[in-house]
């Protein structure tokens, strides 16, 4: 399906969208549409529109991310998480809405909020692994905890829309505008790194960051490792703000900056023994 | 024949008059839902299904309990289940439309939901369970009303309905099992994790769907001249009692592998359920008081003496349908659910708006069952008078 | 009896059915003007030529979105030889971008036509912002 759209896309834009224009009620005519358009299509180069990634973007066969526990500290936490926070527009319900701008907004719910990268303790973030003679340093340790970006994810296999898919470079990620809001996604993952938008989230949402959407009510969201900055060459924002805590690159690339600090160091995953291989390692 | 449905007594239009009353009232509280998004609802980021899903799961069950009396009537011809198995054809129409509705309440862009079939996919169950789910609703019309149009006519059925009565058998089990297949299929969820969901849920649904039907041939005798016949409700009881003690065993089967290999994921949730976990306890009692209805419940259905009691059997099946209600609905989604994947405790209790939409999806059930089951009883009394 | 009623059934239907006409007497029609922004002026050239965008600015939104947020493509290149950022409304390369002015070019025609695209549920016109 996706080859056949993207070599449409480069092939005879132009054709199909004048016979589309014709029809555009007519969705169950599109394949007949596409083959009309390919035969007659052809033509001089300029006919062909094309479509690429940005030149600069940041790529990997397979995006992971190391959290260096030892650098945690609770200044790094508060940094991250406001950063993820403000780059992709994720409510605050414990902030009070602006009443001029949303007026009669109903109060949030504290338990339907929304987080995408959030502090855990030890003995939730590793639940399996709960030890009473675990050192003590380990307990009071802040864990950062996020989607895994599975390589073989339950939510993926769950989703009845594919909405929420796997990209080639191994970012597990969210087309919100076809997610259907079933949350079968959310009792798949075994992380709870999901949220599920109860309501409008905009009035609690201090600055509206233009750069990225706002999620309609309904949807389902989580981490997208910031696919819309590494399009950008970008750092994601989380790495960013880290101070060196959180490094991202390619797993599969032996030289990359990731592989060479698991190399070095003893790292865990969250619930290994489940099989669903999470690209997010802990430095311990 | 629809147009029998128009014909009733005052007592048939008050009762319809109160159901579309219920169902109004719901559709307001619908509206809200859908302008506002499931923030009316107790549902949280941890216990992410509630009172929606719960009953879609369990009327799955009552759906499929149909199947008890056609595979009697059909397989055995047992002539006993000649008179009812309609009515177990139609409880099963019911059920799927209600469940149908339950699906569509919980959906966070119901807008979208074509979505499934636009870009189908097959590694979802959920996709399955849809076509499961509209696979035997339109068997149970298509064979209900064509069986039940011959009667009227004093005809054989057609030929064509045969295939599709014996299809309707692995399609009976296959929703139940789809169903199941949502839950014990992830891999985070210590409690649904076992492979004795799908035929606990079978179990459990053979004996609320049946208990369910034998409650509505005590009003179909009440309120009609139709008579489903004494025996064929013994012969139900008896499929009620073996099912429950078989939801029962297969519960305890659960809680010995669980409490015996003492794997703490798998215990949380049941300690949740029946004692309360850190201080969290809000289903104890009502786990506790399932298990007892289920009991009390095998014991008087298994002394002959008191299961042939026309008195107490209605009340024998209240308790199992409730008590199979509470196991299946409230325990089976929360119990689930709490603790969530990473041993936080977040308790899910619905809203009285969660509660009333649903009363309304229920009022829509009742409603499509009294006109069936009005259409079948009156052929009924035709044909014999 | 049964004529009458049924003639003033069809009555009561056909007043139902002419609804949008007659629900829109008096209201002014004329459709309204698109203003191009002085960046969309001087650039000239968009997508495709006008008629082709004015029909089918849609089909290509929905196409883009696939393409940026399934296929990770989100440069494309025009058969005019221009190259756009597949965006509606995130940096200058975007729609809204050259189109600076969302209330003159886009509320103005949807309003006229009564379609209410979901897009600015969730897609923020930078101006609303920063005023």
């Amino acid at each position: 399906m996706k080859k056949s759209r993207k070599s449409f896309l480069k092939k005879s834009r132009r054709s199909f969208l004048k016979a589309a224009g014709i029809s555009a009620v007519a969705i169950g005519a599109a394949p007949a549409i596409k083959a009309v358009a390919v035969a007659s299509g052809g033509g001089s180069a300029s006919s062909i529109p094309v479509v690429s990634p940005k030149a600069e973007a940041l790529t990997a066969k397979r995006w992971g991310m190391v959290i260096d526990t030892s650098k945690i500290t609770d200044e790094v936490v508060e940094g991250v998480t406001a950063a993820c926070r403000n780059a992709h527009n994720i409510p605050d319900f414990t902030i009070e809405p602006d009443a001029e701008k949303y007026p009669n907004t109903r109060p949030a719910k504290k338990m339907q909020e929304i987080k995408w990268i959030w502090e855990e303790h030890y003995q939730y973030a590793f639940p399996e692994m709960e030890d009473e003679f675990l050192a003590e340093k380990y307990k009071s340790l802040p864990f950062l905890v996020t989607c895994n970006h599975c390589k073989n994810a339950p939510c993926v296999q769950a989703c009845p829309t594919k909405a929420t898919f796997k990209r080639e470079d191994g970012i597990v990620i969210m087309d919100f505008h076809r997610c259907i809001g079933c949350r079968f996604c959310m009792a798949a993952c075994p992380y709870g790194s999901r949220s599920f938008n109860f309501r409008d989230s905009r009035p609690f949402i201090e600055k509206i960051n233009p750069e990225f959407p706002v999620r309609s009510k309904g949807v389902v969201e989580k981490c997208n490792l910031c696919a819309e900055r590494l399009a950008k060459g970008e750092q994601p924002a989380c790495v960013e703000a880290s101070e060196g805590a959180i490094v991202v690159g390619d797993l599969e690339n032996p030289e990359s900056e990731v592989r060479v600090l698991l190399n070095e160091n003893y790292a865990i995953r969250r619930k290994q023994e489940l099989g669903t291989e999470p690209s997010v390692y802990y430095i311990m | 024949m629809l147009e029998i449905a128009i014909k009733g007594s005052k007592k048939y239009w008050i009762w319809l008059g109160a159901l579309l009353a219920v169902m109004t009232a719901a559709f307001a509280v619908y509206i809200d839902q859908f302008m506002n998004g499931l923030m009316i609802t107790g549902m949280s980021r941890d216990v992410s299904w509630g009172f929606y899903i719960a009953n879609f799961t369990f009327l799955v069950g009552v759906a499929a309990g149909g199947v008890m009396v056609v595979i009697p009537y059909y397989l055995h011809n047992y002539e006993k289940f000649h008179r009812i198995t309609i009515l177990g054809e139609f409880l099963a129409v019911a059920s799927l439309i209600m469940c149908l509705m339950f699906i569509v309440a919980d959906l966070g862009q119901p807008t979208r939901m074509l979505n499934v079939l636009l870009y189908p996919t097959p590694n979802s169950m959920l996709f399955w369970d849809m076509c499961v789910l509209n696979g035997y609703l339109f068997l149970n019309i298509v064979i209900g009303w064509k069986v039940l149009e011959a009667e009227r006519n004093q005809v054989k059925p057609p030929e064509w309905t045969k295939p599709l009565i014996y299809l309707s058998i692995p399609f009976a089990i296959g929703i139940h099992t789809v169903t199941a297949y949502l839950y014990c299929g992830l891999p985070g969820r210590g409690f649904w994790l076992t492979a004795i969901l799908a035929p606990r849920f079978l179990a459990s649904a053979f004996a609320a769907g049946p208990s369910f039907l034998i409650l509505l041939c005590y009003i179909v005798r009440k309120f009609t001249k139709f008579d489903p016949g004494w025996e064929a409700m013994q012969t139900l009881s008896k499929i009620v009692c073996y099912a429950l003690i078989a939801n029962v065993f297969f519960f305890f089967c659960e809680v010995f592998v669980v409490f015996y290999s003492k794997i703490p994921g798998h215990m949380s949730h049941i300690k949740y359920l029946f004692f309360g976990l850190h201080g969290h306890d809000a289903l104890v009692p009502w786990m506790w008081t399932s298990m007892t209805l289920m009991f009390v419940a095998i014991g008087l259905l298994l002394v002959p003496a008191l299961r042939n009691n026309q008195t107490l059997l209605p009340f024998t099946c209240i308790m199992v349908f409730v008590g199979t209600w509470i196991d299946k609905s409230l325990g089976m989604i929360s119990g689930g659910f709490v603790p969530s994947p990473l041993h936080h405790v977040t308790e899910y209790i619905p809203t009285v708006q969660e509660v009333v939409i649903s009363l309304g999806v229920l009022a829509t059930g009742l409603l499509i069952l009294t006109v069936l089951f009005k259409l079948a009883a009156t052929v009924k009394e035709e044909v014999r008078g | 009896m049964s004529k009458n009623a049924i003639i003033a059934g069809l009555v009561v239907f056909v007043i139902a059915a002419l609804f949008p006409f007659w629900f829109n007497i008096g209201g002014t029609n004329a459709a309204p003007e698109i203003e191009l922004s002085a960046k969309a002026k001087a650039a000239k050239k968009c997508v495709l030529d006008k008629y082709d965008m004015r029909a089918n600015h849609m089909t290509i939104l929905d196409d883009w979105r696939d393409s940026v947020v399934r296929d990770s493509d989100r440069m494309y290149k025009s058969t005019n030889g221009k190259e756009f950022e597949m965006s509606l409304s995130t940096g200058e390369n975007s729609c809204l971008g050259c189109h600076t002015d969302k209330e003159k070019f886009c509320d103005r025609c949807h309003n006229y036509a009564s379609v209410a695209p979901y897009c600015w549920e969730c897609h923020t016109d930078p101006k609303e912002v920063t005023q």
